[in-house]
């Protein structure tokens, strides 16, 4: 990959503004459908709505979904503790931030 | 290379049985992992207690590295010995976690300490999630930028300078510094992450890149306070200012604004600029705090008001309390 320092790189900000159809979804977190059919199922993470029956995604559904992810893989834990951990890290950060 | 000390880095003896050795990677693992850690270092020790973990808890693996013995110190230059044969001994990985295999990984390949022993750690190992056709791609990367409450109140472009993994011709993982320019978007809030595509780690072999995801935060600033969109600010004014109820200048990141203070509002007191927070749909507010500071009675005339107020007013702000 070659750098073009002149160039300005555009993101998109992961808020409630952006969505994602569950196959950028799958995409952008690397996984197949089931495993986020599975998180979706385990209460991990929460569609933002319904489109010609497919769900759409939140920016914030995505940063959780990759820290569940991480946190499933690296600390052993499941899915409820996943997102029981999720949780209440947001809440500390929610009180951090105040 | 260096030698990697496993055993002190999961903080265990190197006769530490097998559950020892567990219960002391799960332990150390909540501290540092990278999502739950405040550690500024918590990636990189993650990293090296991961592969650590990925040895001592492989008994093959193990009684291969405990060969080396206890004579060897962390750091030390190492070569493996000529009848080092990796290749029949060590194919492929075990699986991380739950699931078999990740290509979500983004925590890294391991230290060459470990790839020349024991083969390519589990990013590129013989597991690969994506087996329906999928290539393997480049790792994901998180990183952290801070930025002045002013970019993301007009928007900016910002120069960072990231390590990023990246496969070299022979496929070996290597690292590599990459300045990229950022657009920090108007109206951008703290703890809010941008997505840059295809901006992470590459796995080389025309394989797509990784994305790297950067958390914004925002420097202290000397006066607003920053919570969502929305701003605070303590503005002091003076006992007359806020007993008569006067209009005073108040500072706003667009610029200064006009406020008309109601008559008889105490220190506390908040008022709310409408829309005069960080841009955004719906914009944030900008909340005002009153803070009244009392003028000292040292002046000679200053003073003898101050008594005049005192005998013509008969105010208990303690009544509550039942004292005078």
């Amino acid at each position: 990959m070659q750098d073009s320092p002149g160039e300005k790189m555009r993101g998109i900000v992961l808020d409630e503004h952006v969505t994602f159809t569950l196959h950028e979804f799958c995409h952008a977190c690397g996984v197949q459908t089931e495993l986020v059919v599975e998180m979706v199922d385990e209460g991990v993470i929460e569609p933002a709505a319904m489109q010609e029956e497919e769900w759409q995604f939140h920016g914030h559904a995505l940063v959780r979904a990759r820290r569940a992810l991480r946190l499933v893989r690296d600390l052993d834990v499941n899915w409820p503790g996943a997102a029981l951990a999720l949780d209440l890290m947001d809440e500390i950060e929610r009180l951090h931030r105040r | 290379m260096e030698f990697k000390d496993y055993y002190k880095i999961l903080d265990v003896a190197r006769g530490a049985s097998p559950e020892d050795v567990k219960r002391a990677y799960r332990r150390l693992a909540r501290k540092f992992h990278p999502d739950v850690s405040k550690e500024s270092d918590a990636e990189e020790r993650f990293k090296e207690m991961k592969e650590a973990y990925e040895v001592l808890k492989d008994p093959e693996k193990r009684s291969a590295y405990d060969k080396f013995g206890a004579n060897w110190k962390a750091g030390q230059d190492f070569q493996p010995p000529p009848d080092w044969r990796r290749e029949q001994a060590f194919r492929g990985g075990s699986s991380p976690g739950g699931f078999s295999g990740a290509s979500f990984d983004d925590a890294g390949n391991f230290s060459d300490f470990f790839e020349t022993l024991f083969g390519q750690g589990r990013a590129r190992g013989g597991f690969s999630y994506q087996a329906g056709g999928a290539r393997a791609r480049g790792e994901d990367v998180n990183a952290a930028i801070t930025i002045p409450l002013e970019d993301a109140y007009r928007g900016a472009t910002r120069t960072i300078t990231l390590d990023v993994p990246e496969a070299d011709a022979s496929g070996r993982m290597t690292r590599r510094q990459r300045t990229l320019n950022v657009k920090i978007p108007q109206g951008i809030t703290p703890g809010k992450r941008i997505r840059l595509e295809k901006q992470g780690g590459s796995a080389g072999d025309g394989a797509p890149a990784g994305d790297l995801y950067l958390t914004v935060e925002f420097e202290p600033h000397a006066f607003y306070r920053v919570q969502g969109s929305d701003l605070y600010v303590e503005i002091p004014v003076t006992t007359w200012e806020a007993a008569l109820g006067r209009k005073i200048k108040v500072p706003t990141p667009g610029g200064p604004v006009d406020l008309k203070i109601p008559p008889g509002s105490n220190s506390g007191k908040t008022l709310r600029l409408k829309g005069r927070g960080l841009p955004g749909k719906p914009p944030g507010e900008l909340y005002v705090e009153l803070k009244v500071v009392v003028p000292p009675a040292t002046e000679e005339n200053v003073r003898t008001l101050y008594e005049q107020l005192e005998s013509l007013d008969s105010t208990n702000p303690r009544a509550r309390f039942g004292v005078q």
